[in-house]
């Protein structure tokens, strides 16, 4: 048995940790850096556990696709990176939870707070659509948007919510001054 | 021509485009959410560029799917516009979108495509089973 009080500490941890995943229905989180390989080991790993279940070919493509999605996201976008040459890498949270009636994915990472009403304004414009605006949003996007240097194609969102059907529900926690934690959840109902 | 033929990966699609006039067949299939989009979709592009020159009687340009992330997205549209001038310049183009029968999903996205570039498309829905 652990007789160090640290050690003792971490063991309560990880078993208090285990008790807080049970209660949110929490059955995969991530904290760390999103390489290009975690985001394909972490998809074909959800991709190959929820095909052996019953569920639906529909929602097993979109949790798939809403995962490397908010992968990418954070890889792309996050304001952490080990490396700060790097323009993907970026660090953060990344969890998945699942009820009898949805999954959730979210992400959590960090923003520079001069971002964040940009980054607000588009979200509420997303959320704000309906199917057809949405659509309207998606081709306008495609045909003159420019991909960014860091190759992402600004559809990721609207994405998000059109192949949910469901709306971002996101916040911020302020960190400082300068910067911000930006969790962000997206659902998808498994009966739709 | 050259022929371009890359194998597919579980973040790379499979691409043939060989404009042999014997035997031509140009497929895009499989996944794409490649490290990086631009690096991957360039020399297609290129290639592209360059059959626009002179091209085949007929161009029918398969594209087989079964998921692509929205940066892909991107740049399957640029392929689709590399077609769309080719159309308006007078050639005989088609572009033949094959999705799973049982994906909404994508059977839309192709639809969408449709909608954007003035190419004659050609939805084909095909069974995994």
């Amino acid at each position: 048995m652990a007789e160090n009080p640290q050690i003792k500490e971490k063991l309560k941890f990880a078993f208090d940790f285990y008790n807080i995943m049970q209660k949110n229905d929490v059955t995969f989180a991530y904290e760390g850096e999103i390489t290009h390989e975690i985001t394909k080991a972490f998809s074909s790993l959800a991709e190959s556990h929820i095909a052996l279940t019953n569920e639906s070919n529909a929602v097993q493509k979109r949790v798939f696709h809403i995962m490397v999605e908010s992968l990418q996201n954070i890889s792309k976008h996050s304001a952490e990176r080990k490396n700060p040459e790097s323009v993907v890498n970026g660090q953060g949270i990344f969890m998945i939870t699942k009820t009898d009636k949805e999954y959730n994915i979210t992400t959590g990472n960090v923003v520079f707070n001069e971002n964040i009403p940009a980054l607000e304004e588009h979200i509420k414009k997303i959320n704000s659509g309906n199917k057809q605006t949405l659509k309207n949003l998606y081709k306008e996007k495609i045909k003159f948007g420019k991909l960014s240097y860091k190759g992402g194609a600004g559809l990721g969102f609207i994405d998000m919510v059109r192949k949910t059907g469901e709306r971002l529900i996101y916040t911020f926690f302020k960190l400082n001054d300068k910067k911000s934690y930006f969790v962000l959840t997206s659902t998808i109902f498994r009966t739709k | 021509m050259r022929v371009i033929k890359i194998e597919g990966t579980d973040d790379t699609p499979q691409v043939t485009l060989d404009a042999n006039p014997e035997n031509p067949f140009m497929e895009i299939s499989g996944r794409s959410l490649p490290e990086d989009v631009v690096a991957f979709y360039d020399p297609i592009l290129e290639w592209l560029d360059e059959y626009a020159e002179n091209p085949l009687e007929k161009t029918v340009l398969n594209i087989k799917l079964e998921y692509f992330n929205t940066a892909s997205s991107k740049l399957l549209l640029d392929i689709l516009l590399k077609l769309e001038d080719m159309h308006e310049a007078g050639h005989d183009v088609l572009v033949r979108w094959h999705y799973p029968d049982d994906d909404e999903d994508m059977e839309e996205a192709g639809e969408e495509y449709e909608d954007i570039v003035e190419v004659p498309f050609e939805q084909v829905s095909y069974s995994i089973d």
